[in-house]
């Protein structure tokens, strides 16, 4: 099983560049990440934030 | 989201005309995972009571093979994490989950079968440890049949939670779901990755890694079992039960969304810290450490998070007891997690690798963070379940007390007994030669932490039992609530988000199956990138041309070694530190391991290594040692393995045990199966001479005689070249 991986990751031409492509994209989704935190808009935030208490006995739930 | 504001919401959808579903909660299932968490709770710590007390009186295995250390050690960890926070897992999901989600389980019929296949799953380990079907690597000792179980069952688990999901009456996945979705198939890659054995009968495998790879993928699994089974579903389940309990959102939102890409992002790389000095290749040592000091970051977060969503709200946390439970588990995790990162700095572990400051680390992790959550979730549903009010805030009030002292007695003493050890172990005298040469003093020396330790642990378990009492007498005052009804609008088919909807939202938060595809490569790569490598790189893992393959009866006596669970208590790792190739001899290679299925490493020394333990005694030391340590080691906490001399080692097998290594890759000579039983018996035949000669006779085929000869081949190999200039 393991000859079967590495023979074929030996044959890929330019597997060195692959980490970085990796990092690249890590990087740009954390940076799109935080842009979209600051960016948010607060009242959509805090509706989101009220999901599990909205779930209450007091409302939606007829106990 | 409220119905009013579900209504104007799906004001596209059928229910403009204010048609809205109608739809019932399964709370038997909720119900059910309770009853099994705490059952199993009581039985994993009081196994774990037993095993604490094994320390001091070693007579507590009752002379039976069923119930010493080695066998019983493996059936606490497995219980109190896969039965006692597994089956809490469960319970925290199935009631979140529905309520997320505005909708009923997918199907009562998965929900049935995942219960009881998870029960026996725990069942047929309670049963199979005890007999010492082991595959030898922690936390994932169960063997291969079960194994499958296991995936097939959390398969169960997966379906039926995205088929909620799917049919959800709530567009928004709260982050509590992420979390649970994350869990699911990062615990889904962990098992079947590090579960890769040979099977060469219906419950005996060898782990198709060996040696150093084997070491990497296993604790790549074990860092991240903690991390995806102890961590990321409890943090899901704080996310949803803290905000409950304390009745006001979670303090920051925004900060759960980095939270949780951060935390199963960075999580998967730091498995390596459990094998630092170890002979592992730097790059890999150094990677888990940089990636470990990283988490402090995501860990803190949440951490914080959840502490301050408490915030304005303290005067209740005060009176009320689930509160007061939740503050000790989220502060619990804040400490766990900022000891973890320290204990990843190589200045650190040097001290408490192999020590009791590990397990004192683990249980703050085990007894705070999932315990105490665990028992607020306890707290906060059993009267919810039955409709009434909890039956004594004074023995909730208690409960939490004397948990808390539990703790306290827990952890202090195992950082002390692990401080002062590990400092033993490290002292020369002026003339150069270590103080306590003799491993056993550093035992003897802290005995008196171990009877703490364990009067923690029993103050802990006694908490327990009043929970227990107070949460039935609640359970009987009032009656079970089968299902709740509830009402919700069906989310509308064609939704247009307005222009201010963000990509994430688009992507992942409204998308279950993206979350499902992106939290999957996120913490694949980390992996890949670390456990590939040593595949392909053959510098990686030098070849030492004098190591050979076991001999048949050396890998029977290897079979019991790890029958035995003796990696519990000894290890085979001699650390390149000048302490330790003085005590034990020359340091560990990693060439001298590409025959170990599994890797024997160890990650406990309540014993001395045994890495170079061959040769260093003759037949005869080793024959009275495991017949009674304290004849040859007065003091010595060892059980006696009276056993050994009345059971006979495998023949029967042999042939397949031989074929099994060669297929995994080990140079025994083609044909060689058919010749193996002949040779092992020879090399018999030669140890009981030997014992014969200083007066014991002894048939053959007894196990002890294999036992020997796997001891005494430890480490000899690469004493058969003389070094080089």
């Amino acid at each position: 099983m393991l000859k079967f991986v590495k023979h074929h990751m030996e044959s890929i031409v330019g597997i060195e560049v692959f980490p970085l492509i990796s990092l690249v994209i890590f990087f740009a989704f954390f940076v799109g990440l935080f842009v979209y935190i600051a960016r948010a808009d607060k009242k959509q935030i805090d509706e989101i934030s009220r999901i599990p208490l909205d779930s209450n006995a007091d409302n939606h739930e007829l106990t | 989201m409220s119905t009013e504001t579900m209504t104007k919401k799906g004001s596209t959808s059928p229910a403009a005309n204010g048609a809205l579903d109608t739809f019932y909660y399964d709370n038997s299932i909720v119900r059910n995972f309770l009853v099994a968490t705490t059952i199993f709770g009581v039985i994993g710590m009081s196994v774990g009571l037993l095993v604490a007390c094994q320390f001091f009186w070693p007579d507590l295995n009752f002379g039976i093979q069923y119930t010493t250390f080695g066998r019983i050690r493996p059936l606490h960890t497995n219980a109190v994490i896969f039965a006692f926070v597994g089956n809490g897992i469960f319970a925290g999901v199935y009631y979140s989950l529905q309520r997320l989600c505005k909708a009923r389980m997918f199907s009562d019929l998965l929900s049935k079968i995942h219960f009881w296949g998870w029960q026996l799953i725990i069942l047929s380990a309670a049963i199979t440890l005890p007999l010492g079907l082991t595959s030898g690597k922690e936390y994932a000792e169960l063997e291969w049949p079960i194994d499958i179980a296991i995936a097939l069952i959390w398969v169960v688990f997966g379906i039926n939670m995205f088929g909620t999901i799917v049919k959800r009456r709530e567009r928004h996945l709260y982050v509590a779901i992420w979390f649970f979705i994350a869990t699911f198939v990062t615990v889904a890659m962990l098992h079947i990755v590090n579960s890769f054995e040979l099977p060469i009968s219906f419950m005996k495998s060898y782990s198709w890694y060996a040696g150093v790879q084997d070491a990497l993928v296993q604790w790549w699994y074990g860092h991240n079992a903690v991390a995806f089974f102890l961590t990321t579903p409890y943090l899901g389940l704080m996310y949803y039960f803290i905000p409950k309990a304390a009745n006001r959102p979670v303090y920051s939102y925004r900060l759960s969304i980095i939270h949780f890409w951060a935390l199963i992002f960075i999580y998967i790389w730091a498995g390596p810290h459990h094998l630092l000095y170890n002979s592992l290749p730097n790059w890999a040592q150094s990677l888990g450490t940089v990636f470990s000091i990283m988490l402090i970051a995501p860990s803190w977060g949440g951490m914080l998070n959840g502490l301050l969503t408490l915030r304005g709200a303290w005067d209740r946390v005060r009176e009320d007891p689930i509160l007061k439970f939740m503050v000790v588990a989220v502060t619990c995790y804040g400490m766990a997690t900022f000891e973890g990162p320290l204990l990843s700095l190589k200045n650190f572990n040097a001290i408490a690798h192999f020590t009791d400051w590990i397990v004192a680390h683990v249980h703050v992790g085990g007894l705070g963070w999932n315990g105490f959550l665990t028992f607020a979730m306890l707290y906060y549903l059993i009267p919810r379940l039955y409709g009434t009010e909890l039956f004594s805030k004074k023995l909730a009030n208690i409960h939490f007390w004397i948990g808390t002292l539990g703790i306290v007695f827990y952890a202090v003493p195992m950082y002390w007994a692990g401080f002062v050890q590990s400092l033993m172990w490290k002292q020369f005298a002026p003339e150069g030669t270590l103080v306590y040469s003799n491993f056993l003093e550093t035992v003897t020396q802290i005995l008196p932490m171990y009877q703490l330790r364990a009067f923690g642990g029993a103050l802990y378990l006694t908490g327990v039992f009043i929970m227990i009492y107070n949460l039935v007498k609640t359970a009987n005052s009032g009656s079970f609530i089968k299902e709740t009804k509830a009402e919700a609008a069906p989310l509308a088919k064609e939704y247009k988000p307005s222009p201010s909807e963000h990509w994430h939202r688009r992507i992942f938060e409204w998308r279950p199956f993206n979350l499902l595809i992106w939290s999957l490569v996120a913490v694949a790569i980390g992996g890949v990138i670390e456990i590939v490598p040593t595949f392909l790189v053959k510098s990686n893992v030098p070849t030492i041309s004098s190591v050979e393959p076991y001999t048949p009866l050396e890998l029977n006596g290897r079979d019991i070694y790890v029958r035995e669970g003796c990696y519990t208590c000894h290890s085979q790792m001699v650390r390149s530190f000048r302490s330790e190739t003085e005590r034990y001899g020359e340091y560990a290679k990693a060439g001298e391991f590409v025959y170990d299925h599994p890797f024997q490493w160890g990650s406990k020394r309540t014993g001395p290594d045994l890495l170079r333990v061959g040769g260093k005694y003759p037949h005869s030391w080793h024959y009275y040692h495991m017949l009674d340590p304290t004849s040859m080691s007065p003091g010595s906490i060892m059980p006696p393995y009276p056993w050994l001399f009345e059971q006979n080692w495998d023949k029967e097998m042999t042939p397949a045990k031989i074929e099994a290594m060669q297929t995994l890759g080990v140079p025994y000579k083609e044909g060689y199966a058919k010749e193996a039983v002949a040779d092992a018996e020879k090399q018999a035949a030669l140890i009981a001479f030997d014992l014969e000669t200083q007066g014991i006779k002894v048939v053959p085929d007894k196990e002890i005689i294999a036992v020997i000869a796997y001891l005494q081949r430890l480490g000899t190999d690469i004493k058969k070249v003389e070094p080089e200039n």
